[in-house]
């Protein structure tokens, strides 16, 4: 048997109330809220926040054998990205990671050849930051966020939803479309990509539910996802199935994310569904992908790391002006102080459990920790005799805090917090995901893989703290 | 092994400061050369006279060249120190073992930085060491702010409290350095003024923090036994001590942001060289780094001025203002003077030099001058992670 191992679906912390931007503009908008990356958010990093959850949701010594990354909005081009989650993840050298990269499509199609093209043990991670210019349907509409999936066989580990056949379609037109380096993408009238999708699905649909012998009714749960919102609502009405078994596309709450989207909508799906039933995920983009699963028995000791719901209940608003900031559209009067120099591909080569993967050490003899990892004991002076001390699922406590409004940020001030680990040893760390007033000694955090700032284009990854919520 | 000091071996017998500030018109070389020509006055020598250099900097140059071709010296070795902000200190230390080693007759310690280039407010560093990118980036205002609640914390004072405690101290140092001509900024500071101050990190506001400036201080050391030959007022070195800590602060759980252990081990190491068994009665004044408010306060018990947790009370008595019984900071401090990060040191100490040998003006004379013991600390870095210098001087010996 061969499926779905865990899941993990991230949403980043902050919402967009959709009608502050009319409330701005006069136009634009809508109800409900969108998902806002934060300033030091970006695939890469939202990608390795849903794969920690993925993992964490695993059993027990369950790793992965390759992992593949999947985004319409990469942080960089001809630089793998992958690489820098599987660094994050901290996985061993010979896990090949990849990146399938540029439409909106690839994550289906990543996930479909887990499914069907792959024989090994597949970390699956989705994920995009969509938008547009101020005011266009994209801004409302979309979100950010990211999905991770752990394919496999059920001989490596219970496989929660078991694959079950699944059928791709395939056709040439102009629906939606960006080239490389613009920020917006275009979309051809809407009728006409409803008209061109909808034999597309019919077709995709009717040769999966034939290849897994299924009926239509017999599908309890179906996902239906697209950028084109009008043709995956229609479709969604016409496939046959009860009109409850229609998931919850969390356009409301989270917007559409994507190329993340699927997979961020199958993990919340898989967060709440009981054994035995199918699932239907049906996404439209440039074609049809049809995919369909039968939870196993295994789900009902599925215990997700963190469900998408609850990151859904636990966000903070952000208003609309900090909102253009962050995504550019407006420019904002910079702290005077230097920028950062770029960061050394030499040293962050040296350093990269430390930096990736938050690795420190600890002594042998004293059990001291030594964050960043140190070769010589500040306590017994021991030189050489330390293990490392992976620290990026710890936990901890604020001892002090401080607001610095004359350091350098993308988004100043900077909150920063003296952290004491649970079990011992203590780091400052910046603060990230959190409202400065609300913010007090006592608080407990957790670490986020983030983008510190970009300088000659190299992106500086390291982590931060958050409070831990949910 | 020990730290045996070099006590009485060395005096100082000139010393020269320019004018702290924004120098517009001067650049490191012009500071470099208007402190070295009233340090040679002061001495009553010229440069050919000295036989070795120490020039400390820490970002406005590098080398000792950088000292030898703005004064034209020839054939002199000249050393470049950096040591963050006890950099001026750090040349005052080792050109006063040079002599004490007896490998010069006359060496001379000057300082200098030239921050006001750069086009940012604030010290904005020189070194470009490649990196990986995760250091911390925190701003020296934002991680001595964390002292604030930490004391409070301790010793159960409410964030008023504190807040009246720490502005105590800067109406203090504004106060004093509104009576120095050589200050940046010379004029008192209201209560009110400080406490309702833009805040900058933290619970730190404007006034907490020292001021950024250019500046150049300079110092003439010769043997002790020679000194009498320069001047019939020297100035002579009691003890001289240094500890580069070993960053360990901010990684241990048990360190609460109430005391700086770096200064405290100066503090005792100086003290055992000097003999000195009571600070706070037999030192005549004392200039400490007041690079922003907390530092002072945490500094009065680091230095034994003040019991544990009792610091905060005794500002608010006065005891350490001009009259008090340990005067600190009676030239105004970095509160009044800026921080050109290589001069302060030496700027710390031409004070003690003014007041052991009664040139301070009447304004801002000390108490008790009669005890004729000084002492400067200078320190660099952050809470946790510090260089810190002591220095004690005198103007007798024994």
């Amino acid at each position: 048997m061969r499926g779905i191992i865990s899941a993990g679906g991230y949403v980043p912390f902050r919402r967009l109330q959709r009608a502050e931007i009319a409330k701005t503009f006069g136009s634009g908008g809508g109800k409900g809220t969108r998902s806002v990356a934060s300033y030091d958010e970006d695939t890469t990093t939202m990608g390795v926040e849903a794969a920690r959850l993925a993992l964490r949701s695993a059993p027990e010594g369950i790793a992965p054998d390759a992992l593949w990354f999947s985004t319409a909005s990469p942080a960089y081009l001809d630089k793998n990205n992958a690489s820098t989650v599987h660094a994050a993840l901290r996985l061993d050298t010979d896990v090949a990671a990849f990146d399938f990269g540029g439409a909106l499509r690839s994550g289906v199609g990543a996930l479909r050849t887990a499914l069907e093209g792959a024989s090994n043990t597949v970390l699956l991670v989705t994920s995009d930051q969509r938008g547009g210019l101020p005011t266009s349907g994209d801004e409302s509409a979309t979100g950010d966020g990211a999905g991770a999936l752990l394919v496999g066989d059920d001989s490596k580990g219970p496989v929660i939803a078991e694959y079950l056949g699944g059928a791709s379609t395939t056709e040439e037109f102009i629906e939606r479309w960006r080239t490389p380096g613009s920020t917006r993408s275009r979309a051809w009238e809407e009728r006409f990509g409803e008209v061109k999708y909808g034999p597309l699905v019919d077709q995709a649909w009717n040769a999966a539910l034939k290849s897994a012998e299924l009926a239509p009714e017999k599908v309890s749960k179906v996902i239906v996802t697209g950028m084109h919102a009008r043709a995956a609502r229609s479709i969604g009405a016409k496939l046959g199935t009860a009109k409850e078994a229609l998931a919850d596309d969390r356009s409301t709450t989270v917007g559409n994310t994507g190329s993340a989207h699927a997979a961020l909508l199958l993990a919340d799906t898989l967060e709440s569904a009981a054994p035995g039933r199918v699932i239907a995920l049906v996404v439209l983009a440039d074609g049809a992908d049809v995919m369909l699963f039968r939870t196993t028995d295994a789900i009902t000791a599925y215990a997700p790391a963190r469900t998408v719901a609850s990151q859904i209940e636990g966000a903070s608003d952000l208003p609309y002006g900090k909102f253009l900031g962050w995504r550019g559209e407006a420019k904002l009067e910079p702290p005077r102080r230097p920028e950062p120099d770029r960061i050394s591909a030499s040293v962050s080569g040296r350093t990269e459990e430390w930096k990736y993967a938050f690795v420190g050490s600890r002594d042998r003899s004293s059990g001291e920790l030594h964050m960043p990892p140190a070769r010589v004991s500040r306590v017994g002076d021991t030189v050489d005799d330390m293990a490392p001390a992976p620290m990026s699922d710890a936990q901890g406590t604020i001892a002090l805090l401080t607001i610095d409004r004359i350091a350098y940020s993308p988004s100043p001030p900077v909150a920063f917090a003296v952290v004491d680990w649970d079990g011992g040893g203590r780091l400052p760390v910046e603060l990230t995901d959190v409202d400065a007033a609300t913010l007090k000694m006592g608080d407990r955090v957790e670490m986020t893989f983030r983008k510190l700032f970009t300088s000659d284009e190299i992106h500086n990854y390291f982590w931060k703290a958050r409070p831990v919520r949910g | 092994m020990g730290s045996h000091g070099i006590k009485d071996r060395v005096a100082i017998v000139g010393m020269g400061c320019t004018p702290f500030g924004e120098h517009w018109n001067k650049g490191t070389d012009d500071l470099l050369i208007d402190a070295s020509e009233a340090t040679f006055a002061s001495a009553g020598i010229k440069k050919e006279d000295v036989d070795a250099y120490w020039l400390g900097t820490a970002m406005s140059g590098m080398s000792g060249m950088a000292l030898a071709r703005p004064l034209q010296l020839h054939d002199k070795p000249v050393t470049h120190v950096e040591n963050f902000c006890a950099t001026a200190s750090e040349a005052l230390r080792n050109a006063a073992y040079s002599v004490a080693s007896g490998a010069y007759d006359v060496a001379m310690a000057i300082g200098v930085e030239k921050v006001k280039d750069s086009g940012y407010q604030g010290l904005v560093g020189a070194a470009k060491t490649p990196t990986d990118g995760t250091g911390r980036t925190l701003t020296a205002a934002a991680m001595f702010a964390m002292c604030s609640p930490g004391y409070g914390k301790k010793y159960g004072l409410d964030d008023d409290q504190m807040r009246e405690v720490l502005a105590r101290i800067a109406q203090k140092n504004h106060y004093n350095g509104a009576r120095n001509p050589r200050a940046q900024f010379r004029k008192e500071i209201s209560m009110e003024t400080i406490v309702n101050a833009p805040l900058m990190a933290g619970g730190l506001g404007v006034y907490d923090c020292s001021g950024v400036a250019d500046g150049s201080a300079g110092a003439i050391i010769v043997r002790a036994e020679d000194a009498l030959e320069y001047t019939d007022k020297p100035i002579y070195i009691k003890a001289l001590s240094l500890v580069a800590g070993n960053c360990s602060g901010n990684a241990d759980p048990e360190y609460d942001y109430t005391t700086f252990p770096e200064i405290a081990a100066t503090g005792r190491d100086a003290y055992a060289q000097a003999g000195i068994t009571n600070p706070r009665e037999q030192l005549a004044m004392a200039e400490v780094h007041d690079c922003f408010t907390t530092a002072e306060l945490l500094i009065y018990e680091d230095l034994q001025f003040a019991e544990r947790g009792t610091a905060w009370k005794e500002v608010l008595d006065g005891t350490f203002e001009l009259e008090g019984a340990l005067p600190v900071n009676p030239d105004g401090g970095l509160k009044s003077f800026g921080h050109p990060v290589g001069a302060s040191g030496l700027r710390m100490v031409f004070e003690a030099w003014l007041q052991l040998r009664g040139e301070a003006p009447p304004e801002r004379t000390i108490a008790h001058a009669d005890r004729g013991l000084a002492l400067t600390h200078n320190l660099g870095g952050y809470p946790g992670e510090m260089v810190s210098f002591v220095s004690i001087v005198g103007n007798e010996l024994g």
